[in-house]
């Protein structure tokens, strides 16, 4: 019988199938755990008296909490709170005696988990990966399955290294055509959110596929899977194919030459066989996706950035416009722009940083706005350094930070003012999800930097056509 | 934190009508740097019932009732979007929350609430609708045999993932679950390459 990706990566981890009375017991091959959603998981441990069973399966990296800005002279990190800092060393501590490698602060492999897993190499078609973080749907887009668990279920995989679920059905969305240029996967992801809703996804493992989807790059595919779970889909992935298996090539942790084709030819055996059945099924046709960007408080509410301001025909529409203070009817360029992120698991990898930077050349970021350019990971900071994007940033008036999740979750203190209207490349607008009272618009890097440079919601097509 | 087993719960609804409840309103980011998971109900949905300078707004429904007396929540669909911080569930159970009600609650939530004795009830629009309708209504839930009862003897049935339902209700530890297929989890291990 014709089987879909999701079922071939399903049935390989099974070690208990499900029954009527219990969820399978599913074998996950790669943990990666950070500050915020694993100390709890570690107390758990200590309590029952339990040992990290595969700590050689399992990696750790700090983000969340973690300063952008550089220690202080005295080589103090300038943390949001002491408990901030605490929670660093917690995770830290828990490794040391667990002999869990982690990414620590001075190490060159640090950065924000759902970067560093792919870039590392850690990332591989047909692993199952799961993390303590709800964007761990990334790395399907190398063909795993990943998913997002809570902390209760990161002390049953430190544990046991298994988790309990049971199979969620499959969902295919099938983007066709060719993306036009100005549009990238961040429009891909806002556009497939806004057709299926915040809460399409729930219960479905997706399955992204089509010729737009098969052009786009690792980084491209990431982006897009990053954000299933902004449509309730718990893990997205892509079928691994040559563009997956040249980019995970010579990384660190990748198979190396003597077992790279033996490693190859299994993965190409992961793909949907023709004629197998989805339980759902979407297409959605790119060839005329324009850039997109999020008017409410969710990030289903996304529409064309040359678009008029939805007029608020509902409820939930009129307070989201309330709240964003925007105006049905009139330009999205009438609306000022107090801040931009460019940054966060979605948007921070080099690709990402190149098409901020290439609008932002020889341009400047408009007086009384605040741009933060955060790179997704120390590995993406250096490249992005080699090749002077730092500069770029710089010379525009932005600023270029340390890595970390900064701004997309504002847990480190990068966080908007009250009312402030902020552009960001990050994966959710939920209200003050990046400060108090702030107003956040999803948008891609290219589109961020356009509104920085322009002062206000701006399309960066207008940008793209000349040269400065 | 331990929790009771869950047989049926009566108690009286507080009710958030909106759709799309994301965790960044139960529980700000900023209050995820603890390393515990105790103490997080008072900061349960901190900015609906907070003003700018850290005072109670009069307004506030979370606190306009005792939590004692209300231990039912009834929000709108697709509630516990977004993250998956644990610290969700943490924060409503620890406010006093045993039982939160909508037609359509996000799958990771739901995973954590039920690992924490906080009862996911998701059910048909119209009994959804009736119950957003009238907040404080005393609203029974019986998990063993998965019936809200609520108004004037009306009834609707609700399902619960069976396994969940056995920890909840006869106190079954999905970790020592686990731990008892070690046996089957080192023979696969073996199995693989």
């Amino acid at each position: 019988m014709p089987k879909t990706l999701f079922d071939k990566l399903w049935e390989q981890h099974v070690v208990e199938p499900e029954t009527e009375e219990a969820p399978a017991v599913l074998y996950i091959d790669l943990h990666l755990i950070h500050e915020v959603t694993s100390p709890q998981a570690f107390t758990v441990l200590k309590e029952r008296g339990l040992n990290v069973r595969r700590p050689d399966l399992t990696i750790g990296t700090l983000d969340h909490s973690t300063p952008t800005l550089p220690p202080d002279q005295n080589g103090k990190l300038p943390y949001i709170s002491a408990q901030a800092e605490k929670q660093v060393h917690t995770l830290i501590e828990n490794c040391a005696a667990h002999d869990v490698e982690l990414f620590g602060l001075d190490d060159p492999r640090r950065g924000i988990v759902h970067v560093i897993g792919p870039e590392l190499g850690l990332t591989q078609p047909g692993k199952t990966i799961v993390c303590g973080d709800s964007h761990t749907s990334t790395h399907g887009a190398f063909g795993a399955l990943a998913f997002g668990i809570g902390t209760t279920e990161v002390g049953h995989v430190l544990a046991t290294q298994c988790v309990l679920q049971r199979k969620p059905k499959t969902m295919r969305i099938q983007f066709d055509g060719v993306l036009p240029k100005g549009s990238s996967a961040k429009d891909m992801a806002l556009a497939f959110i806004a057709h299926i809703g915040a809460d399409g996804g729930q219960g479905y493992a997706i399955e992204f596929a089509g010729e737009a989807v098969r052009t786009l790059s690792m980084e491209g595919r990431m982006t897009l899977c990053n954000m299933s779970i902004e449509a309730g889909a718990r893990s997205g992935m892509v079928a691994p194919d040559e563009t997956t298996f040249s980019w995970l090539r010579g990384r660190d942790y990748a198979p190396n030459d003597n077992d790279w084709e033996a490693a190859v030819a299994d993965w190409r055996s992961l793909c949907t066989d023709d004629g197998a059945v989805f339980d759902s099924e979407v297409q959605i046709d790119v060839s005329d996706l324009r850039p997109m960007i999020t008017f409410g408080v969710s990030p289903d509410a996304a529409i064309s950035v040359d678009s008029p301001m939805p007029m608020g025909e509902d409820e939930a529409a009129r307070l989201a416009n309330e709240y964003m203070q925007f105006e049905g009817g009139q330009p999205f360029t009438t609306a000022r722009v107090d801040r931009v992120f460019i940054g966060s698991c979605t948007n921070s990898r080099l690709s990402d940083l190149r098409e901020a930077a290439n609008i932002m050349r020889g341009r400047r970021v408009r007086d009384g706005v605040t741009a933060l350019v955060v790179p997704g990971s120390e590995a993406v900071r250096k490249a992005a350094e080699a090749e002077n994007l730092h500069e770029i940033f710089l010379a525009a008036g932005a600023q270029w930070r340390l890595p970390g999740c900064s701004m997309c979750i504002g847990m480190n203190g990068d966080q908007g003012q009250p009312g402030e209207l902020v552009i960001s490349t990050s994966n959710r607008n939920f209200k003050g999800r990046q400060g108090k009272g702030v107003r956040t618009v999803l948008a891609s890097p290219a589109t961020a930097a356009a509104s920085a440079v322009a002062g206000h919601i701006a399309d960066p097509r207008q940008f793209m056509d000349q040269e400065v | 934190m331990s929790f009771e087993p869950f047989a049926v719960i009566t108690s009286n609804t507080i009710v958030l009508a909106q759709n799309n409840i994301d965790t960044d309103q139960i529980i700000p980011a900023r209050f995820l740097t603890t390393t515990s998971k105790d103490g997080l109900g008072k900061s349960v949905f901190y900015d609906w019932r907070y003003d700018a300078q850290g005072n109670l707004r009069p307004d506030s429904v979370l606190d306009a009732v005792p939590a004692q007396t209300h231990k039912i929540l009834v929000a709108g669909a697709n509630f516990g979007c977004g993250s998956s911080r644990e610290h969700a569930p943490w924060a409503l159970s620890d406010f006093g929350f045993r039982v939160v009600i909508s037609s359509d609650i996000a799958d990771i939530f739901k995973s954590n609430a039920l690992k924490n004795g906080l009862l996911p009830v998701e059910i048909d629009d119209a009994t959804h609708a009736a119950l957003l309708a009238t907040p404080g209504q005393q609203v029974t839930v019986d998990l063993e045999t998965q019936t809200v009862v609520y108004g004037e003897n009306q009834q609707a049935s609700f399902t619960v993932e069976p396994f969940a339902r056995r920890c909840l209700l006869d106190g079954v530890d999905p970790l020592g679950h686990l731990l008892n297929q070690m046996d089957n989890i080192q023979q696969y291990e073996s199995a693989r390459p």
